[in-house]
């Protein structure tokens, strides 16, 4: 959690390999690792939901979720063309998977927000991921959606992915989160166990009028 | 498919969302080959001269050359960028093969120099434009200046009209057919076929696209979006110099002026095309049959006795016509979609 420009976006674009960090190193399994593109950390496992979702409107949705990473197949032994069958199969099993009605080969500029937040998270669902980070994914959205949204949380945690949750909102960081981490300008001021801690507490920190917790 | 967390009961035809007679009508190349059609049949009615073999043989070999480097030039409009550099770079990789050929070399390497010099524009203006994010528009007329200037430059303002040896090949591939068909429009086929393939069977096609839709969402999912950008702008430039060694091959002689303000033309043709300057459409197809009615306009007006000097506003205002098309058919999906949402929240 982290105030407006406390570094919370950046730090998740440099744990997905957008940006090479300035500093420090990043531990995976206890060991060191570097990404210097978004493919080097979707090989690790991580899978990202960013903030506005990273569609391109004039794109299906099948090809939206296989957007970088596009299933290719050999023709006439020598050109490497799109497999649109396969992917088209795949996407729409993933949106049923995720109770969704999207459907693969609509454009995303067609749909509502509830179905692009899905065709952002069945990107997440491609791969074996091992660790997924959301940011803020439940920003703006209506009251049933968030319920989903946290919903799809608690089933990634059962079927042991570690989710990282960038959020603003207390309630849903209470609701489904096991550590808190807080972040301001730039640095980590806490991380405690959800159970050690309270809203009033998190507040403090994230506007500084609690300093900080060792 | 389970309904209990679906919010909306899917429809009856789950998987297309238009069917492609709707796709049909929506599209802009279709309406443009409607629109060339009935162009042609009215002219040919009226003076009865637009029909006759020489003439569709030199309307088609004229619109092959614009044709050609709007094929490049879409697939850079595709990526939201424009390339005012074409006409200039064809200038110059012009200039340079006809200095090759009237110094003796063969007409093969003469051609491998002259497409070495339009891809190396071609590598400048992608390298600043992708990988320095400069502006596009700035980068290629910035292009457009050095590139015209360099024509002079190597050329000491003289024309070229002798092409050593091969000047028989050379006249044999730019003048000549087969099968009736001029090899200029033959090579414009072709290449349409491969760009419109590449496009729309390639992941290279599909992140032109991406690019075009939301750039920064292409480099988040890890599309190589500064290489395909590179590329696209290598595509443009090669395109302008085959369309330089075809025209002399044609025309039997080089000036300084080759190209002259093409890329007006090229541009002009790409996004009557269909092709969206913001980026994300546009068709090889479009391309193509935009540059026929282009060309096809130019010459029924001159046919029809329109004093030519009159081309450059005819052609101007195709252009702003096309955009306010565009603009028209955009409200209409807005409106489209609107109802849409409002039928599957309702």
């Amino acid at each position: 959690m982290g105030d407006n420009g406390a570094g919370k976006s950046t730090l998740v674009k440099i744990i997905a390999g957008n940006f090479p960090p300035s500093s420090g190193e990043i531990l995976l399994d206890g060991r060191p690792v570097h990404f210097h593109w978004p493919t080097d950390a979707r090989h690790a496992g991580i899978e990202v939901v960013y903030q506005d979702l990273a569609l391109c409107d004039n794109l299906t949705a099948a090809a939206n979720v296989f957007l970088g990473r596009e299933v290719r197949r050999s023709f006439a032994g020598m050109f490497r063309c799109l497999d649109n069958a396969y992917m088209y199969q795949r996407a729409r099993e993933l949106f049923a998977e995720l109770k969704s009605d999207t459907r693969p080969a609509d454009l995303v500029r067609t749909m509502l927000g509830g179905q692009r937040r899905a065709v952002a998270i069945a990107r997440t669902r491609l791969a074996r991921a091992r660790t997924v980070l959301m940011d803020e994914p439940t920003a703006a959205i209506s009251v049933r959606q968030v319920a989903e949204v946290l919903d799809l949380i608690r089933r990634l945690r059962d079927q042991g992915i570690a989710v990282i949750l960038i959020s603003h909102r207390m309630p849903d960081v209470f609701a489904v989160c096991d550590r808190i981490m807080v972040l301001r300008r730039g640095r980590k001021v806490a991380e405690k166990p959800v159970a050690q801690t309270s809203p009033e507490e998190i507040t403090g920190l994230i506007t500084g009028a609690i300093e900080r917790v060792p | 498919m389970t309904t209990e967390h679906t919010l909306v009961a899917p429809r009856s035809h789950p998987e297309r969302s238009f069917g492609f007679g709707a796709r049909l009508l929506g599209s802009q190349a279709f309406w443009a080959s409607v629109a060339t059609l009935i162009i042609c049949v009215a002219i040919t009615t009226i003076s009865g001269t637009v029909a006759t073999y020489e003439n569709v043989f030199n309307t088609t070999r004229n619109f092959a050359f614009i044709g050609i480097m709007a094929l490049g030039q879409t697939a850079v409009i595709i990526t939201g960028g424009i390339d005012l550099a074409v006409g200039s770079v064809m200038g110059l990789s012009g200039i340079v093969f006809g200095l090759m050929m009237t110094s003796g070399y063969s007409l093969w390497s003469s051609i491998l120099v002259a497409l070495a010099v339009a891809l190396a524009c071609g590598a400048v203006n992608g390298y600043l434009v992708a990988y320095l994010q400069l502006s596009p528009f700035v980068v290629t007329l910035g292009m457009l200046s050095i590139a015209r200037s360099l024509v002079l430059v190597v050329s000491n303002n003289r024309m070229v009209y002798q092409f050593g040896p091969d000047e028989e090949l050379l006249f044999a591939l730019g003048g000549g057919g087969l099968f009736g068909i001029p090899n200029p429009v033959l090579v414009l086929v072709g290449l349409t076929l491969v760009l419109g393939a590449l496009l729309n069977f390639t992941a290279w096609g599909r992140h032109l696209y991406a690019i075009g839709g939301n750039e920064q969402a292409a480099r988040l999912t890890g599309v190589p979006v500064n290489r395909i950008k590179l590329s696209a702008y290598l595509l443009s430039s090669l395109m302008a110099g085959i369309a330089a060694i075809l025209m002399i091959g044609w025309l039997g002689s080089v000036t300084n002026a080759l190209g002259l303000t093409y890329e007006l033309r090229v541009i002009a043709a790409a996004v009557i095309g269909g092709a969206n300057l913001a980026g994300g459409e546009g068709t090889a197809y479009g391309a193509l049959i935009e540059a026929a009615l282009l060309e096809i306009i130019r010459n029924s007006l001159l046919l029809a006795g329109v004093d030519p000097y009159w081309q450059g506003t005819f052609i101007g205002l195709f252009i702003i016509f096309a955009v306010l098309l565009e603009r028209v058919r955009g409200k209409r999906d807005t409106a489209l979609f609107e109802r849409i949402r409002g039928k599957r929240s309702g």
